[in-house]
């Protein structure tokens, strides 16, 4: 009723107050609580966390892999005018590997061990299309010419322990495309593989997506490798999104003191100062027992700055501090910025 | 594998012939004197010290060898030559080639009924895993894996043949001469030992493709949009075959080997019912005989098994 009318002038993909909470002998594990973020068509957007910062299962349940059985899952996920989480099984599978695919983290074990890798991607293509064998073999060569792997006529019949990690993520972007999919979810698609071909996939994905105009999310821990390739950029703490802005928004004034963290930890070639890298100290939360208030809080320096404590009792709002730049803080927006401007500075190596 | 055949050789001849007992004296009925011993004794050979036994044992395996060779009606036994059973006065190998093909539709009929069986509610059961589905069929599991196959045999002669007569008794006729009768025959056979392992395979499987369905290819296979049947049973159970291909070449040659209860609970002539009638008898020649032949093939099916590995797995092929 409503769900028709309203998706008309939506973002591309919009995902509204997604919650995902697995039960598990220790209690309700809420890796995912009210996350909300919309993607306009062809562009990318970021979303940076720690491990367990929910960044991955926020993806996998846009791609329709969180296993319904076993989470429960809320919200609204509107892809091109259609929502996803009410679909069902079959309409959603017809979406999976056509109109949105995944990349996933290690290639190693992302391939299945037994089929040859251009029997793999045929497979994605024959479950979508009604194409003949040797001209979905044609198609798959293409496309694996396509994302550069060399002497593919030979590649094409090659087991996945015949290739390296670099190579067995090629075929796994060029299995992911190869449906020309509107929406790509690239998570950690560079993490297991060494920096020199880190920096070839990442920059392979950039030139699909030109090409193919394709809208993709950026699953990373890595703000270092965001900056290139991301439109916005969101920073997911606890499950929750704890800061929003387009990518040089976030870098030029970051607000969320976990933010801040995070940029103080990427090592970077072109500073000199500081001499030692700046971890975040502590562990991120336990699932289970997340803290009361602020889910930052423990790990914050700058909690006890916020008068009456309230870091300690009341969760933070996602409030913008700026058009298109949400924050939850409960810092007021001008200290932030202070604190921001500062870091930064040492950041910079300029003088204090 | 031929040093094992070897030495499995000497193991089975020795352990057997050097048992105390003396198979001379078995030889002889009631009114025995020493004398007609110890010319039996020498017509078996049995006066010559063990190393030459042996050597004529395995000697006969390849060439051929004659019992008795000096009495006026010498034994031929031609290669491949297992020994001669003074108890039934027949040679080993066609006591065997007689009761191996028993035991062999026996065996092949059961392994694919438990196959199929097991694997496809394997399947089932992972599909529908946690649900009451799953625990029905884990529960007939049970009952299948703790119920002796004596018992189920006893119980579906009762009912099926003697109550019901659905039907005749059981009477063993080569499925070339009358293939309706021996299915006949058969079937009951093969249901209670396809019962016993199709309990086994269906744990088995299912535990299987459980473990495999939280690996990375099998999310791959998902996201790439395919039915939940093809994730489970392509990539899911591709991936978790290794371990049933085991287990499976295993037990169809233990199998092969002689299903000594149910042969025996359905009065079928198989290598099961001759091991037992022998081991009674002690009728040594026939036992080593077949446990030689029963070791040799558990040795091929490994051999069978790692080969399948290479079918089945890429990585172990040798480029």
């Amino acid at each position: 009723m409503m769900r028709t009318s309203r998706s008309l002038d939506r973002p591309f993909l919009s995902v509204t107050d997604l919650s995902v909470a697995f039960p598990t002998e220790d209690g309700l594990v809420q890796a995912v609580d009210g996350v909300s973020l919309s993607v306009e068509r062809g562009k990318t957007l970021a979303i940076v966390g720690e491990s367990g910062s929910g960044k991955s299962v926020t993806a996998q349940a846009i791609m329709g892999l969180i296993n319904r059985n076993a989470a429960k899952v809320s919200g609204e996920i509107w892809l091109d005018g259609q929502e996803l989480l009410g679909l069902p099984q079959h309409e959603m599978q017809a979406l999976m590997g056509s109109q949105i695919a995944m990349i996933f983290q290690d290639p190693m074990s992302s391939l299945h061990p037994f089929y040859r890798i251009g029997d793999q991607i045929t497979e994605a293509i024959r479950a979508h299309r009604k194409v003949g064998a040797a001209a979905a073999r044609r198609e798959t060569i293409e496309m694996l010419r396509h994302v550069g792997i060399p002497a593919v006529e030979r590649r094409v019949d090659a087991y996945p322990h015949q290739l390296s990690g670099g190579m067995r993520q090629r075929v796994m972007i060029a299995m992911a495309l190869i449906n020309s999919p509107a929406l790509l979810i690239a998570d950690e698609p560079s993490t297991a593989l060494d920096v020199t071909v880190q920096a070839q996939i990442l920059e392979l994905i950039s030139r699909l997506q030109a090409e193919f105009g394709t809208t993709v999310i950026l699953i990373t821990h890595d703000l270092g490798i965001v900056a290139d390739v991301a439109d916005d950029v969101a920073v997911m703490y606890g499950g929750r999104i704890v800061e929003v802005a387009p990518t040089t928004v976030l870098y030029d004034r970051p607000e969320m003191p976990y933010t801040l963290g995070l940029l103080s930890s990427v090592p970077r070639m072109d500073r000199e100062l500081p001499e030692r890298l700046d971890p975040i100290r502590g562990n991120p939360p336990s699932p289970i027992r997340l803290p009361k208030g602020c889910v930052f809080q423990p790990r914050c320096d700058y909690s006890d700055r916020v008068r009456g404590g309230a870091c300690l009792t009341v969760r933070p709002d996602l409030l913008p501090s700026e058009p298109d730049h949400l924050v939850r803080c409960h810092l007021p927006v001008d200290e932030r910025q202070t604190i921001s401007r500062d870091v930064l500075r040492v950041l910079s190596g300029a003088p204090q | 594998m031929l040093v094992l055949l070897f030495l499995l050789s000497i193991s089975v001849f020795f352990l057997f012939n050097l048992l105390p007992g003396d198979p001379a004296r078995l030889t002889c009925g009631k009114a025995c004197t020493p004398a007609i011993i110890e010319a039996n004794r020498h017509r078996l050979g049995l006066d010559e010290p063990p190393l030459t036994q042996y050597v004529k044992f395995v000697s006969g395996i390849f060439v051929g060898r004659t019992f008795s060779p000096d009495s006026p009606e010498p034994i031929v036994c031609d290669a491949p030559c297992l020994g001669y059973s003074f108890n039934r006065h027949e040679l080993v190998t066609s006591l065997i080639a007689r009761s191996a093909p028993v035991t062999f539709w026996l065996a092949i009929g059961a392994f694919i009924l438990w196959l199929t069986a097991g694997i496809s509610l394997g399947i089932f059961a992972a599909l529908r895993r946690g649900r009451w589905q799953d625990r029905l069929v884990m529960g007939i599991s049970l009952i299948g894996y703790s119920l002796p196959s004596f018992f189920i045999g006893l119980v579906l002669i009762f009912f099926v043949i003697i109550k019901l007569q659905w039907l005749p008794f059981p009477n063993y006729i080569s499925p070339f001469e009358n293939p309706f009768q021996f299915f006949q025959t058969m079937l009951l056979p093969w249901i209670v030992l396809a019962t016993l392992n199709a309990a086994f395979y269906m744990r088995l499987t299912r535990n299987q493709v459980l473990e495999v369905l939280g690996d990375d290819y099998v999310r791959t296979a998902r996201a790439k949009g395919l039915p939940e049947r093809r994730v489970v049973v392509r990539h899911a159970l591709r991936a978790g075959l290794t371990p049933i291909i085991t287990a499976a070449g295993l037990d169809l040659a233990y199998l092969l080997g002689g299903a000594v209860i149910s042969e025996n609970v359905f009065s079928l002539p198989g290598l099961g019912s001759l091991i037992v009638t022998s081991v009674t008898d002690s009728d040594l020649p026939v036992i080593t005989g077949i446990t030689l032949v029963t070791a040799t093939i558990i040795i091929f099916a490994n051999l069978v098994v790692d080969l399948l590995y290479a079918v089945v797995d890429p990585r172990v092929r040798i480029a």
